[in-house]
């Protein structure tokens, strides 16, 4: 079962200026009681996104007709809290493919790749030029190409590095999982067992 | 050669297949599965036609979204229902042991495993769940995964995973009174920050740990994961061994004996190097308790809220929009402030020893008529434990009662939830915004400061009342 191959996205981006955005305001554990994989983006920033009536918030950025695209770019130290893959699936049912930060928790990258959501780590001094140029205009395109691992703001060619591991990489740039990879070890897994 | 550290000697010993510049191919030797994080698992390996591949090396439990009053009645809420039905029919369909409600040994993953003698030293544990760090306590390497790794465990009994850098985080010297495990870990991550351990697999060492039962090194251990750290670790003693030993899966004769053998090797060597090493004295800490909306947003208890001076640019709008989130004013004392609930349970504190201290320190006074309490042990076993010592007739003589077992109020999945804007002090181990309910306000800290909180209905240093 494959995941969605990621290349190159080019794409306006939504700003979240705000640091430690965990994963129960990425999903509050109230919205985790499905058994299937669908329609978590409903859900995503739920309670800064809907007042208690279920009205949007004007103040929150996806309420923000301005602000569209398929990257979002959030403060340092996003998605710490919580294992719920649910997180990672909430920002990509809501059709985010890249999250880009300073800094991400551990296992929400883990668990952001898994599903094909690239989680780009950037400079902090990339990420506050980035939330600059972004909200001088809501327009500005980034182009994140994964084969050469560049970030770049279109508009001002200012780009960055960014690191990721050659596995994962050729995963996603190829559309595999990891489970393909460990059927495939196992005689492997096997004589492991055995021979501990 | 240099010596290894724990963590390197458990990690190490359970590689199938090192990818170059990439994970590596883990063993798993305990699976623990609940029913929130599981049915996607599930679905996604039937989808692919695989059966699981060592269906005795996983354990399920009901405990995130169960109610925790009248258990025996059939769940009312229909979703989370659904989950656990779903759960059993999985269960039952690829034969993995449940112990589902009602089962006398349901409750939360991570107190049921230590409790039954699952997580033993030397192991790799992980459950769909970022507090598995709790079973580090026992010497195992133990974290938390998400729902695709859960399929990666179900379909092949091993994970692809990066391996973290070492730290160890020592902590010399006497605890002062009142002080206890909850406290040093609030500090500790107080100190170095939400995010200060992520990358990171954290050994805790010293004599102040080493002081310390196996219930409180869980409970140290469990919150590895609120300072950013995938999990932590403390090298197995004689503490440990006398925990394991007669629980229903722990190793029995010659079995035990070889066992104790390999398990008191599991030490850092003397030689070994860590990435990053930090010190802290036993002396410096005092009762600890949270104000904000991380985990790294602590004070001691008779300290001021930091007016956010001393903060970067980039920090102040996340520390400020923390601060309205919990209606308090930077500067201002945490002493004397009202509070409306007061939970303890959890994960982090639901274990008998956490209802002893709680039980202890509320015996003769009363609860506050205003606070609403709500005391949730972690497991049936604990449950029947607190019955069985006279804690349930003590709580109950004081205006407490004793609900059943499950994460409860800690995540608020089923309907213990803290109403919007009130205060509570929880014995959990996160904060954030509506955790605990939408618009919940959390202070975390130790059972006895919630005990203090829940006698005077206001936030009171609990040595003032030992």
């Amino acid at each position: 079962m494959a995941i969605e191959k990621f290349i190159t996205i080019t794409s306006t981006c939504v700003p979240l200026s705000i640091e430690n955005v965990d994963t129960d305001q990425i999903i509050p554990a109230r919205y985790l009681k499905a058994t299937s994989r669908e329609g978590f983006g409903d859900n995503l920033f739920r309670d800064w996104r809907y007042d208690n009536n279920n009205n949007p918030k004007p103040d929150f950025v996806l309420n923000n007709p301005l602000y569209k695209g398929k990257i979002l770019v959030a403060g340092k130290n996003f998605g710490s809290g919580s294992s719920r893959e649910h997180a990672a699936w909430a920002i990509y049912d809501y059709g985010f493919r890249v999250v880009v930060s300073s800094f991400f928790a551990d296992i929400f990258k883990n668990n952001a790749l898994n599903i094909g959501l690239l989680p780009v780590q950037v400079s902090e001094r990339f990420l506050a030029r980035l939330f600059d140029i972004i909200n001088k205009n809501a327009g500005t395109e980034v182009k994140v190409d994964l084969e050469n691992q560049l970030i770049t703001i279109v508009p001002t060619g200012e780009s960055e590095k960014f690191e990721i591991n050659n596995y994962k990489k050729t995963c996603l740039l190829k559309g595999y999982d990891d489970i393909d990879y460990l059927i495939s070890l196992n005689q492997k897994i096997i004589n492991f067992e055995q021979n501990r | 050669m240099a010596g290894k550290t724990l963590f390197d000697k458990v990690w190490d010993s359970h590689v199938v297949e090192q990818i170059e510049n990439g994970p590596s191919v883990l063993y798993i030797d305990r699976h623990l599965i609940h029913e929130v994080t599981s049915p996607v698992a599930f679905a996604g390996l039937e989808k692919r036609g695989l059966k699981v591949f060592r269906p005795q090396l996983t354990i399920a439990t009901v405990d995130h979204n169960v109610p925790t009053m009248d258990q025996h009645l059939p769940i009312r809420d229909m979703l989370s229902k659904s989950q656990v039905d779903k759960l059993t029919e999985n269960c039952n369909r690829h034969g993995i042991t449940l112990f589902g409600l009602n089962h006398p040994y349901q409750g939360i993953v991570h107190v049921i495993g230590p409790e039954l003698g699952l997580t033993l030293p030397g192991m790799t544990i992980v459950c769909g769940d970022s507090h598995t760090a709790t079973h580090g306590a026992f010497g195992s390497v133990a974290f938390g995964i998400g729902t695709s790794e859960i399929e990666m465990v179900l379909a092949s009994q091993c994970i692809m995973q990066p391996k973290p850098k070492r730290m160890r985080i020592t902590v010399d010297g006497i605890l002062k009174k009142g002080v206890t495990a909850k406290d040093i870990i609030l500090y500790i991550i107080s100190k170095i920050s939400a995010s200060g351990g992520t990358g990171y697999f954290i050994e805790y060492a010293g004599s102040a740990i080493r002081s310390l039962s196996m219930e409180a090194r869980m409970t140290i251990c469990n919150m590895s994961i609120e300072c950013g750290s995938r999990g932590g670790l403390i090298a197995p003693d004689d503490i440990t061994f006398n925990y394991i030993k007669g629980r229903e899966h722990a190793p029995k004769g010659k079995d035990w004996d070889k066992a104790i053998e390999y398990w008191k090797k599991l030490r850092s060597d003397d030689d070994a190097t860590f990435d990053l090493e930090l010190k802290f004295d036993a002396a410096d800490i005092e009762p600890m308790i949270t104000y904000g909306t991380n985990p790294g947003m602590g004070i001691k208890i008779t300290e001021k809220i930091p007016d956010g001076s001393s903060l970067t640019e980039s920090e102040k709008p996340s520390f400020f929009k923390s601060l309205q989130y919990m209606d308090l004013q930077p500067g201002t004392p945490m002493l004397g402030r009202k509070i409306d609930y007061v939970f303890v349970g959890s994960c982090t504190n639901g274990r008998i020893e956490d209802l002893r201290e709680f039980t202890r320190f509320i015996k003769g006074r009363k609860k506050a008529d205003h606070v609403t309490a709500w005391i949730v042990p972690g497991s049936k076993q604990v449950e029947k434990q607190a019955q069985n010592e006279g804690l349930v007739k003590i709580l109950e003589e004081a205006g407490f009662k004793l609900r059943q077992p499950g994460c409860s109020a800690c995540l608020a999945m089923n309907d213990d939830k803290v109403p919007q804007g009130k205060y509570a002090v929880s014995t959990t181990n996160r904060n954030f915004e509506g955790r605990q309910g939408p618009g919940a306000r959390t202070f975390l800290a130790s059972p006895i400061t919630a005990a203090a909180a829940a006698i005077t209905g206001k936030i009171t240093d609990p040595r003032e009342l030992l």
